[in-house]
């Protein structure tokens, strides 16, 4: 059985997949388990099997990466990943009460997703965005100098809309 | 021709622990101090597979260079000054061993490997039996991943060895690492089971108690067994394996000693297909049909009825066919031969013939040095493989081929009538019917004339006029080539060797009063006794006469048995001494690890019915040495120098040499096409073989 993605999604995989010389394909492994992680919301077996077959691996070998790297998840995210660095720079400005606040209003721990599937939670090491630390990411959304009201405010937020 | 001024060296001196040592440029620190004797410790390194440098216990001093080295990655180099054990490394050691066990749990009193544990070995050395870390151990439970093997996280080094041994020693890849730092583990390729060759070579390779198989696992220490060195039962290619044996049971078997031609390479039959010597189905004592019915009987009982009835078959001119099972060791084959043609006074005589090595020898006369050895395929440029699974069938010579890959750059060709592993890391692949290979050779060609070497494997699809075809078209090629015939079981070749044919003395000599062959005994209808010392021909064909004397050696109450009138019990060939010849003519000793109850070797049968008839002074002593001794100065090829035998290793018999001109029955030639999981019926009776998911398998599916 064969994946199918939306046009959209197969014509950035495909892409990708061009980028790399012959002998390489290997090499586009993990941009396209996140692209198509994007798409699915999840690192299904379907998708693992697809990536090795279009790159020339074993799927066990794709299972290698999607076990090594927390970003790609084989358990279904919430529609909103909410990330909160918890590394140093955001620690000493709050990260860790943030990520407290945060389990707590929701339910939810380490990824973990909201019963109604809407909010997911991931701590998260250094987000790369130290200098406006405490950050927060909510997909590919960068929320910088947090607080705890700045976090209810987006989780208000992210509610209100669904 | 001259030597160029600025030659590359040639060799590399540098000195290790005061002692100057050389070494070819290239070599790892590691292996040229091993050379001489001088050991690294290592976890992750491991000889043949690609380098890891994962577990920093093999790091070493080496004088300029500030830090300390692993010595498993670091090539020799010219004026290298080496220390191998100070105060430093030993901390540095000692606090690798710290980390290693801080999650390492406390089993070693019932761990397998206790006792030949590589942890075990190093702490004891160096020490770091107390921890700083006072931290709760990070515990994952022990899995089941097949019938075969177990993993238990917990007590993993993550050296990868199993990954690599998997991945590139057996071409299978079933082994992976998941996760990460302290979480990582090894995962198998079917999220929970493992599908795969169940070779067991990942639980060999492991240096600790991680990885270890349902057959051995908590059934003893290795210090309660003997440990045997024999030769495997199952296919042609001749592992040695060594059989570890506790009160008359073989509990394990691996190649302990490396010293054989497969180095501690071993397949699933190999290395666990010996249970079926403990089948509770082993025949235990004679039996004759009385009234239609099998009933047990005493040996000298047995052993007298059937003299007495060959003695009256032979006093009345009556016709005789002996088959001979391609699993007897050598002696066996020849004492039975000579037991046919001298007592019996014919020539029906015959194997299972599942190559044809006689085509072979006789299209290469004149040549010599024609034949690969296993040894050949892993030094070979080139190989081609026709018509066959060499992945499946020929376990050690796709193993051999496979590293000569990794090492040797060796090209591989396959032409086969379905996908094999080959393809994976073949030069090129053609997958055609069988009866068509000729066509995609002739494409071939162009290719192969751009080799150095080539070397010809070929299945029973190339037989008769196929073999001179292929001898005439490969000398086309203008380069050196040998060729392996492949034939099936442990002592196929034997059997040719040691002229258990209708129509072939021992050596290849013709026979002047050629017999029938198996085909030929089983359909004629005035047949009045026919012996079956072993095989199991009636399991594909029926028996015409009606009223033929059937007498069978066998293990078990197969189809043959069910036809035979008396039964004796017979020693499986991990019972016995005796030598066998494998599928690239090396004699090997077979040495006895356990007895069974009951049985005897099929040697000591023949002898005794020899006895009873009075044909002992004839046929002369039936010892498997003395027997051994005529070979080895009467039959051509086996003049093969003893201390090799006599200490285990593997003695290369040498080739007719000139025409062999008999009338080939090439219909009769035929592979059972046994798969990586079956085995004839010794396979049939092998709890573990018929257990793994895997079984029974097809040939050209992957
Ligand atoms: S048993 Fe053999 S084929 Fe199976 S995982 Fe272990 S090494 Fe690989
Ligand atoms: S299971 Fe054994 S061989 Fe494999 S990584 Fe762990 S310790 Fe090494
Ligand atoms: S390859 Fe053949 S001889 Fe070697 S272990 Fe397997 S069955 Fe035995
Ligand atoms: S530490 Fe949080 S973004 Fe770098
Ligand atoms: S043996 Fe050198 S790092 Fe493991």
């Amino acid at each position: 059985m064969s994946l199918t993605f939306t046009p959209e999604t197969e014509k950035i995989l495909q892409d990708i997949w061009s980028r790399y010389p012959e002998g390489r394909k290997r090499s586009a492994v993990i941009p396209m388990l996140m692209y198509a992680q994007d798409q699915l919301g999840v690192v299904t077996s379907e998708l693992v099997a697809e990536v090795a077959k279009r790159c020339e691996v074993s799927p066990l070998q794709v299972e290698e990466v999607v076990g090594y790297y927390s970003m790609l998840n084989k358990k279904r995210m919430g529609k909103h990943h909410v990330q909160v660095c918890t590394n140093i720079a955001c620690l000493l400005m709050g990260g860790e009460a943030l990520w407290h606040h945060a389990t707590k209003r929701l339910g939810i721990g380490h990824k973990e997703v909201t019963a109604d599937g809407l909010i997911s939670l991931e701590e998260v090491e250094c987000a790369g965005a130290c200098s406006w630390a405490p950050c927060v990411v909510d997909g590919y959304e960068y929320h910088h100098h947090v607080t705890i009201e700045k976090l209810d405010q987006l989780i208000d937020s992210i509610q209100k809309v669904h | 021709m001259s030597t160029p001024v600025t030659a590359p060296p040639t060799i590399i001196n540098f000195t290790v622990d005061g002692r100057q040592l050389s070494a070819p440029p290239g070599t790892l620190l590691i292996d040229a101090c091993k050379r001489s004797g001088i050991e690294i410790p290592a976890f992750c390194y491991y000889e043949g597979y690609s380098l890891q440098a994962a577990c920093r216990m093999c790091l070493v001093e080496v004088e300029k260079m500030p830090k300390l080295q692993t010595a498993c990655t670091l090539p020799v180099m010219e004026g290298m000054i080496v220390r191998s054990e100070t105060e430093q490394i030993a901390k540095a050691r000692k606090g690798t061993l710290e980390f290693l066990l801080t999650n390492h749990p406390l089993d070693c009193p019932v761990c397998d490997k206790g006792g030949e544990c590589e942890l075990q070995d190093m702490v004891f050395r160096y020490g770091a039996g107390e921890s700083r870390f006072t931290e709760m151990k990070n515990h994952a439970p022990e899995r089941q991943w097949s019938p075969v093997v177990f993993y238990d996280p917990a007590r993993c080094i993550l050296c990868y060895r199993c990954v690599r041994a998997c991945n590139e020693g057996m071409g299978v890849g079933a082994l992976g690492v998941t996760n990460r730092g302290v979480l990582s583990e090894i995962a198998p390729n079917k999220e929970d089971h493992l599908d795969c060759d169940e070779c067991g070579a990942c639980i060999d390779i492991c240096p600790v108690g991680a990885l270890t198989s349902n057959i051995y696992r908590y059934k003893t220490r290795p210090w309660e067994m003997q440990h045997v060195a024999t030769v495997c039962t199952h296919c042609s290619n001749g592992c040695k394996t060594t059989l570890g044996v506790r009160n008359d049971e073989i509990i394990r078997g691996n190649n302990r000693d490396r010293g054989g031609i497969n180095g501690e390479f071993l397949c699933v039959k190999g290395r666990y297909g010996f249970d079926f010597t403990a089948s509770e189905e082993r025949l235990t004592t004679p039996m004759i049909r009385i009234d239609g019915k099998l009933e047990a009987v005493s040996w000298s009982k047995a052993l007298g009825f059937v003299a007495e009835k060959f003695k009256s078959v032979q006093a009345d001119g009556g016709k005789f066919g002996v088959i001979a099972d391609t699993r007897l060791t050598n002696e066996e084959l020849f004492y039975l031969q000579k037991f046919t043609r001298a007592g019996l006074k014919t020539s029906n005589l015959d194997h299972a013939a599942s190559g044809d090595l006689i085509t072979l020898l006789d299209a290469l006369s004149g040549q010599t040095d024609a034949l690969a050895t296993t040894d050949d395929l892993y030094k070979t440029k080139a190989a081609l493989v026709i018509g066959s699974d060499l992945s499946q069938q020929h376990p050690l010579l796709a193993f051999q081929l496979r590293a000569g890959v990794r090492h040797n750059k060796t090209r591989i060709y396959t032409v086969t009538p379905g996908p094999v592993r080959e393809a994976k890391y073949s030069a090129t692949s053609v997958t055609v019917p069988l009866g068509e290979e000729y066509d995609a050779l002739a494409k071939l060609t162009d290719r192969l004339k751009a080799e150095k070497e080539l070397v010809i494997l070929f299945g029973d699809s190339i037989k008769g006029q196929r073999v001179r075809d292929l001898v005439a078209w490969a000398a086309t090629l203008g380069i050196p080539v040998k060729y392996v015939c492949l034939v099936d079981d442990s002592n196929s070749r034997g059997a040719l060797d040691m002229g258990c044919l209708p129509n072939l003395l021992p050596g290849f000599q013709v026979d002047p009063h050629p017999g029938l062959s198996q085909a030929g005994m089983l359909a004629a209808e005035d047949l009045d006794v026919l012996w079956i010392v072993g095989a199991n021909p009636l399991r594909h064909a029926p028996l015409a006469s009606r009223k033929a004397f059937v007498v069978a050696h066998t293990m078990f109450l197969d189809e043959t048995a069910a036809r035979a009138d008396v039964l004796f019990p017979s020693a499986s060939a991990y019972e016995k001494s005796g030598t066998l010849t494998n599928v690239t003519g090396q004699v090997q000793r077979l040495k006895a690890a356990i007895k069974t109850m009951g049985a005897k070797a099929d040697l000591e049968i023949i002898g005794l019915i020899a006895k009873e008839m009075g044909l002992a002074p004839t046929l002369g002593p039936w010892t498997h040495d003395i027997v051994f001794k005529e070979i080895h100065s009467g039959v051509h090829g086996y003049n093969v120098p003893l201390p090799v035998l006599l200490t285990g290793g593997a003695a290369l018999t040498s080739p007719v040499n000139g025409p062999v001109k008999v009338n080939v029955l090439v219909d009769e030639i035929r592979s059972a096409g046994d798969t990586l999981f079956t085995s004839g019926s010794l396979g049939r009776h092998s709890k573990l073989l018929t257990s793994v998911p895997e079984f029974p398998g097809a040939l050209y599916q992957r």
